[in-house]
């Protein structure tokens, strides 16, 4: 139940009218109290004019999966009132602007309703439509401030840091700021009953989105292409991966690179130049989502068949076809996992949240190189693009890029003959050359068929031996990927196994069917191929449920396909409408099942 | 693709180059094209033109997409690293290469199937983006490997194998070139080694891309209705023993040598291509007078030939990314990571 930092709250508003600085400066003062909490952004696809919605949990348990209820909303989008005011808990609050008359579809019985004039207060205080309508967000989060207990100590050092060098900025905000706080504060019992008070939980954390967490792993492990087409929910991927260069990799004195960034002409061409880079030797990624990743799939299948390294980031949304571009979905595993026409297989990683996108965009690279081959991190909306509270990223100095077996001109020397593809250490991995480096290094990229000197052929033997060489190289994969993340707390007839994202709602349901006596294991799969782990995991239960937010269940399909279990041993929990798993989901689902079997 | 070694064998009085390497190094594998297909003399051209260029052969990328232009790529430079990569990609992936190492030479070989359809706007894009490469596009006005259906670039009225008029106008590389802003525009005859040699050399030479069309013709798809050898006059005619094909033997094509500036050279179907060899008062710095000289050519059925247009004082890609000039492969990692100090420090902006 809510209680001292442990409720969550919504604010609905238009897109486009300037609420993102007012929720961030929310979320980001609760923060700097020391009390954990995370924000989902929902939004639509498009730029001003339709429902958006900012939820922010606070929780002093630390949980960071989107809240089952919330306990209050803040409702200033009057196309959304019905079904904003449907969403708050029984015996909690609403604010309204009440500059106009309490619309009927606020009106609610059990709820508290609360009006502050936004509206009025802004016109009041600020001249011209601009201002009124900008400084009306930070007159709620300032109403908010009041009545969850924000310290504006806090509010206002953030002000300074933000507008101190813009005095009249400065001045306009604080100013708003005080227009909701000191009108909460002379109406309401401020604070309400939920609020927060000061902790020490967020010393060692940040707050982060996954794709700005991936584009730092990108500069970390030494990338130095990147080519992309603008697509949602990945584009800030790219975006936050030539701020950083533009910071660490500009000469200072000439204002020289050393990294090229080519927004191309479509994804396909993305696709290209990244799999000519890999080839020339650069560390190269891309970044896109679904419909991007349909796009390249030719390219995918090519840099499979010739030993090619890239990295693809996809940024997963709804699908199919252009889908909800601004809403969650993990439904691209299939399509990742055997992309291109042909036997093909691909490893793919899947973080949970930033922290995991970072060092996973770093062991993407190693993994390409080491193993010559696409390789594809399964990010998604709600990972890449909301901000998430995590441990604060650390790097390790004895880094060094695993590049995997390159062979350079004394060591081409050394051999009587280079053959491209053959397997000499039985591991399926071929020691490749880079252009340019040696007379004797130079050899000929084909998708045709190939044999293991490179040369073209259409003989079956000889196929035969380079298909199934990269048979044998995923398979060695399997050992090498990341293992599953397993959470136990000693024996249980329930695993809980999810992906991704899911990982802190699935979690989180565990600790709640455990206080209910349901003890659950949870296991997060964090890269394909499955390593034993994951067989074993499964075996070592006898229910397991599959969480995964697709309508297909692709990540049982994968598992029964792969590791050959029987499908009816697994059953789905399906979530798939594109908003962020909550735990209630995973909680309802296991429990009605378990009674059912037990009836 | 298709290849099949040639014997490492030379003449032992054969020339060498600088670099101590004979024609026949700059050679390599054979053809697989049919018997006097004018890419093979392209081919011929982009030996000689790297043999007098002393090009160190394992510092070229041989870039191409799928035809049986990009064929080509395994029939020179067999030292050279070579990329098919996929069908109209070919641009893509040179982009690529570039981005990640500038030091080497990049030739990319495409047809007019592989660009002007499918790669269009992969072709266009490389020019925008004014990729360091040679770009030659072989040009028959044909797909070859399908078996005959017309290309983007076949001309108003030509007839198909099977006699159907072509009847959408033709895209002209070069004309495209020139609208988009290309640094370097070439056309040529493939054979007309004596113009596309030198043309080769300049475009290698160019820093940005060098676009060279070459008019190149394909020997197999003549057989309109009338032909006694066409394939449907076969069939009606054939009394087959076993399932086969047939690839008619052609002579290679080259041009009269002649002093007038319009030659006319007859292709394998009959039909007649008139080349109009730029004069020597011809402005090639000038895009818009280029782009005219082009256009009246075209619509005197004629193709003009030479150097084109040229600008050389045009930024490559590498100058509008404002790349080291070292190649990206080859900065050490210590310069590319920032290090954890400074992620410690990044760290508090995220607090």
């Amino acid at each position: 139940m809510s209680g001292i930092n442990d409720f969550a709250f919504k604010i609905g508003t238009v897109n486009g009218t300037g609420s993102a600085s007012a929720n961030a400066l929310l979320m980001q003062a609760i923060f700097r109290m020391g009390i954990p909490v995370t924000g989902k952004n929902i939004f639509p696809s498009n730029i001003q004019g339709l429902p958006t919605w900012y939820e922010i949990r606070v929780s002093r348990d630390g949980y960071t999966a989107r809240p089952s209820a919330v306990d209050l909303v803040v409702a200033l989008n009057p196309s959304t009132y019905a079904k904003d005011v449907a969403t708050v808990r029984p015996g909690g609050y609403l604010l309204y602007d009440s500059t106009w008359p309490l619309d009927p579809d606020l009106v609610r019985e059990g709820i508290t309703i609360l009006g502050i004039p936004f509206g009025q207060l802004c016109v009041d205080a600020f001249e011209g439509d601009r201002d009124r309508t900008l400084l009306r967000n930070i007159a709620y989060a300032g109403s908010l401030a009041a009545l969850l207990g924000i310290d504006m100590e806090i509010v206002g050092g953030m002000l300074t840091e933000k507008y101190g060098k813009k005095p009249k900025l400065m001045a306009s905000n604080q100013k708003a700021i005080q227009l909701g706080y000191g009108y909460a504060m002379e109406h309401f019992a401020c604070p309400l009953p939920f609020h927060l008070a000061k902790m020490d939980a967020t010393a060692d954390s940040i707050l982060i989105d996954g794709n700005t967490a991936s584009a730092l792993g990108c500069v970390f492990a030494g990338a130095t292409v990147g080519a992309w087409y603008p697509i949602t929910p990945a584009t800030a991927l790219m975006e936050a991966f030539k701020g950083f260069c533009e910071k660490y990799r500009v000469d200072p004195e000439t204002g020289m690179h050393n990294y090229a960034i080519l927004q191309a002409e479509d994804e396909i061409a993305a696709a290209g130049i990244v799999i000519g880079a890999g080839w020339a030797g650069a560390r190269s990624f891309t970044n896109t989502s679904g419909p991007g990743i349909s796009l390249m799939q030719e390219f995918i299948g090519l840099a499979y068949y010739t030993d090619i390294p890239a990295v693809f980031f996809d940024v997963q949304r709804c699908g199919p076809a252009t889908g909800m571009p601004t809403r969650t979905q993990q439904a691209d595993l299939m399509t990742l996992a055997y992309a291109s026409h042909g036997d093909t297989k691909h490893i793919v990683l899947f973080p949970a949240d930033p922290h995991e996108a970072f060092g996973m965009a770093v062991e993407s690279f190693d993994l390409a190189e080491r193993f010559q081959t696409p390789v594809f991190v399964a990010s998604d909306l709600d990972i890449g693009m909301n901000d998430w509270m995590v441990k604060r990223l650390t790097w390790d100095d004895r880094y060094r890029p695993d590049r995997g077996k390159v062979l350079d001109a004394a060591a081409l020397e050394a051999l009587p003959r280079f053959s491209r593809y053959a397997d000499v250490d039985g591991d399926g991995i071929a020691a490749r050359t880079l252009p340019g480096v040696s007379p004797k290094g130079a050899y000929f990229v084909r998708g045709s068929g190939h044999d293991k000197h490179a040369a073209y052929t259409e003989d079956s033997d000889a196929y035969l031996e380079v298909v199934d060489r990269l048979k044998r190289k995923f398979a060695h994969a399997a050992t090498m990927v990341p293992a599953p993340a397993i959470h136990s707390h000693g024996p249980a007839d329930v695993g809980l196994v999810t992906i991704g994202g899911c990982d802190a709602a699935v979690r989180e349901a565990a600790d709640i069917l455990r206080a209910q006596g349901i003890a659950a294991d949870v296991m997060r799969i964090r890269a394909f191929p499955f390593g034993e782990a994951v067989r074993e995991f499964i075996a070592g239960h006898e229910r397991v449920f599959v969480i995964e937010q697709n309508r297909d269940a692709q990540l049982r399909s994968l598992l029964t396909i792969e590791l050959s279990v029987d499908p009816n041993t697994l059953t789905s929990i399906l979530d798939y409408g594109g908003m962020p798993l909550t735990a209630k989901v995973v909680v309802d689902a296991v429990s009605a099942h378990l009674a059912g079997v037990t009836a | 693709m298709t290849s099949i070694a040639k014997p490492p064998v030379r003449h032992p009085s054969s020339r060498t180059n600088g670099r101590g390497l004979a024609l026949r190094d700059y050679e390599g594998a054979m053809s697989t094209l049919c018997a006097g297909c004018g890419h093979d003399s392209v081919t011929a051209a982009l030996v000689q033109a790297a043999w007098e260029l002393e090009l160190e052969p394992h510092r070229v990328g041989k870039m191409s997409g799928i035809g049986c232009s990009s064929k080509t790529t395994a029939y020179f430079m067999k030292q050279s690293h070579g990329f098919n990569s996929v069908h109209g990609r070919m641009p893509s992936v040179t982009s690529g290469a570039a981005a990640a190492n500038r030091s080497l030479t990049y030739i990319g070989i495409s047809g007019d199937g592989d660009s002007l359809s499918i790669g269009f706007g992969q072709l266009s894009h490389a020019i925008r983006r004014n990729v360091d490469m040679l770009y030659v596009i072989e040009n028959n006005g044909v797909y070859g490997l399908t078996k005959g259906q017309f290309s983007a670039s076949a001309d108003i009225g030509s007839l198909s194998k099977k006699g159907e008029a072509n009847e959408q106008a033709p895209i002209d590389p070069v004309l495209l070139a020139l609208t988009l802003g290309a640094t370097f525009v070439a056309r040529s005859f493939s054979g007309d080694k004596k113009q596309l040699v030198p043309i080769l050399k300049a475009g290698l030479a160019h820093n940005g891309l060098a676009l060279v069309d070459v008019i190149s013709p394909c020997v197999s798809f003549n057989d309109h209705e009338g032909s006694t050898k066409s394939y449907s006059f076969t069939r009606d005619h054939e009394v087959e023993v076993v399932q086969t094909d047939f690839v008619p033997l052609q002579r290679e094509i080259t041009v009269p040598e002649t002093d007038a500036h319009v030659r006319v050279v007859q292709m394998h179907d009959g039909s007649k291509v008139r080349l109009r060899a730029t004069q020597a008062d011809y402005d090639p710095t000038n895009r818009e007078s280029a782009y005219a000289y082009v256009r009246d050519c075209q619509l005197r059925h004629e193709l003009a030939t030479g150097l084109l247009f040229v600008d050389e004082g045009g930024r490559s890609m590498h100058e509008m990314l404002r790349t080291v000039e070292k190649p990206l492969i080859d900065v050490p990692y210590e310069e590319l990571c920032p290090g954890s100090a400074a992620l410690d420090a990044l760290m508090r902006r995220f607090r």
